[in-house]
């Protein structure tokens, strides 16, 4: 369950269906989610739910950012590294 | 007369130990007596007045939300100079960009001193440095500097500035006297029973705009009623810490806008303690309201103890200082239901079994007069939708340094056209759309003219072939940005979504909710040339609407 191309995956479906409501659409791994004007700051607390409710993984809210945050692979790496 | 400074010094006076600000951090919160409020904001007053600031001089405050912030706009007020808050820099922003609009406003409003932080300082100093404007930091030494005397001002003297966003709202500073900022936290205070006894206002919203700064700030401060004040930015991460403060503070009374709500219900964790019982309203403010996100709040807050009747609803905006309506606290807003087709088509509000249920913004509070005014300005009975009219005692005494602006904007006799349209029934204001263009996308308020620029001057859109709009977004209870383009030939679609979302989101802040490229001729236009928004998003939600 913690493959990181599964993780990309189900988080693709997610971003893409539930907040951009475009499921026609593909994030690439490296895109830039927040950076690159893609998902609003109301929508990382709700991405960060999904990630708490799909993998166990917990991300504090100071984590919530760019830094941390800013692509589906960098994301990913995170969950599959605190995934219960 | 009062003014601001009589009045902040005076609260001080009468209860020197008593709360005036519990500051809300990140790992702790700490309060603030009225005593040392006062002193503190004192401090302020003398290392501006050393940098020249005196009574009537503009000073903006570069800075983010901090006590810093809070005590340098009071320390500013102290001296009778005219503080303006501007929205700090965030990681989202460009900022060269940002600095830009900073020089764009010293310039244009003759700002005589902006105060900044340390790492501010440099760029700002030298960005500023041909223009007659000192940029003091906020780590200058303030130690020795004597505190001014207070000054003796005249009640009808601009007392503070509110800015609103975009191009257009940076050269529009909402000029406010100490009147009518007294005369609204007077009149308001009384629509809502304020006790500064017994209230507790509890806020998270920016001090930058009218709604956290007047009712989560000035009001609090002036009527000396305990503020619970907390970070917006922290907030927005972690939306159910307003709960917990709440129930930690026994607060009393919150602004929201429309969005908080359901945003603030699903960020409750299962296993969340807390108690809302002390919570006697929660005013929806300054974004469209909807029904449905009231009803989600209660639903998930009521087993914490949120009882339905603090519901409440305010129509307010910067140029009216603050509030216009209010609904009666201590009962939920009335909803008006009617027949779809006959207000959407023909501008009536028709009472119906089932249709269209409109939340009421409340009644006008002491000393509004509202109408509803049809296209050439003549009044409109009740039930009948108009563009929404108002005159009061504490309306804007112009846009700073812009009589050109002011004079479009209040007509001879005396009413500021609002821009927002509505209808009237058994006195209650229901506001039905907006004439003017604009969106509000989580509180922020957005101008689709910047963003159709952005997506002109983005590599592959065809020129002159872009529109922007909003539509609603359901899951936040909210606008969201729609924007639609047509591409050059042989233009890279990839590329250029690429670059118009960064762009919008470096520039605006906000994030594009849906970016289609249509085919060539999709995009309508009318015979002026000119975007036919209202026709374009129709076709949008015809098309591609879920």
């Amino acid at each position: 369950m913690t493959d990181k191309n599964e993780i990309i995956s189900k988080l693709n479906t997610y971003i893409t269906t539930e907040l951009l409501k475009r499921p026609d659409k593909t994030i690439g791994a490296d895109e830039a989610l927040i950076s690159g004007g893609l998902i609003d700051s109301f929508s990382l607390v709700d991405l960060a739910l999904f990630v708490e409710q799909s993998w166990g993984a917990r991300i504090d809210d100071t984590e919530l950012n760019a830094q941390t945050f800013d692509t589906l692979g960098q994301l990913a790496e995170l969950i599959a590294a605190r995934a219960s | 007369m009062s003014t601001l400074v009589s009045t902040l010094t005076a609260r001080a006076a009468e209860a020197p130990q008593r709360p005036a600000l519990t500051f809300v951090e990140r790992g702790g919160e700490h309060t603030i007596s009225r005593g040392e409020f006062l002193q503190a904001a004192q401090a302020y007053s003398g290392r501006l007045a050393a940098a020249g600031l005196g009574a009537g001089d503009l000073v903006i405050l570069v800075l983010q939300h901090s006590l810093d912030l809070v005590y340098a706009f009071w320390g500013a007020a102290l001296l009778g100079a005219v503080p303006s808050i501007f929205p700090f820099l965030t990681e989202k922003l460009d900022p060269d960009l940002y600095r830009q609009r900073v020089k764009t406003l010293v310039e244009h409003s003759g700002a005589k001193v902006v105060i900044t932080y340390p790492e501010f300082y440099d760029s700002l100093s030298q960005l500023l440095a041909e223009l007659d404007c000192t940029v003091l930091s906020t780590a200058d030494a303030a130690a020795g500097i004597a505190v001014p005397p207070a000054p003796q001002l005249d009640p009808d003297a601009v007392a503070l500035l509110q800015h609103s966003s975009g191009s257009t709202g940076l050269q529009k500073g909402v000029a406010l006297s100490h009147r009518a900022v007294l005369r609204q936290v007077e009149a308001y205070g009384k629509s809502i029973a304020l006790d500064p006894e017994t209230d507790v206002i509890v806020s998270w919203l920016p001090l930058y705009h009218d709604m956290g700064l007047i009712a989560g700030f000035v009001l609090p401060v002036l009527t000396g009623t305990h503020l619970v004040l907390m970070s917006p930015f922290e907030w927005v991460r972690q939306p159910a810490s307003l709960l917990e403060a709440i129930g930690r503070h026994r607060g009393t009374l919150c602004w929201l806008p429309n969005f908080a709500y359901k945003l603030m219900a699903r960020s409750v964790r299962p296993g969340a303690e807390f108690d809302l019982s002390s919570w006697r309203a929660v005013i929806n403010c300054s974004e469209p309201v909807y029904d449905e996100s009231h009803q989600v709040f209660v639903e998930k807050l009521a087993p914490f103890g949120f009882s339905p009747n603090a519901l409440a609803v305010s129509y307010a905006m910067a140029e009216n200082t603050f509030a216009v309506t209010q609904t009666a606290v201590g009962q939920p807003p009335r909803g008006d239901v009617v027949e779809i087709a006959a207000l959407q088509e023909r501008g009536e509000a028709i009472p119906a079994a089932e249709g269209k249920r409109v939340v009421s913004c409340g009644a006008p509070i002491e000393s509004v007069e509202l109408a509803i005014f049809d296209t050439e300005r003549n009044p409109l009975p009740e039930r009948k939708v108009g563009e929404i009219g108002l005159r009061s005692e504490f309306m804007l005494s112009g846009y700073y340094k812009r009589p050109d602006l002011s004079a479009e904007a209040i007509t001879a006799d005396g009413w500021y056209l609002t821009g927002d349209m509505g209808y009237l029934a058994n006195g209650e204001l229901y506001i039905s759309g907006r004439k003017k263009d604009l969106l509000i996308v989580g509180g922020k308020n957005i101008y689709p003219q910047d963003l159709e620029d952005i997506a002109n001057r983005t590599v592959g859109v065809h020129p002159g072939r872009a529109v922007a709009f909003g539509v609603l977004d359901e899951r936040l209870g909210s606008e969201k940005v729609i924007i639609l383009c047509e591409l050059q030939d042989g233009a890279d679609p990839a590329a250029a979504e690429q670059e118009l979302r960064a762009k919008v989101v470096q520039e605006t802040e906000v994030t594009v909710g849906d970016l289609r490229f249509v085919p060539r001729g999709w995009i309508l236009k009318t015979s002026s040339g000119k975007h036919a928004r209202t026709d374009n998003r129709e076709k949008y939600l015809r098309e591609f609407g879920v």
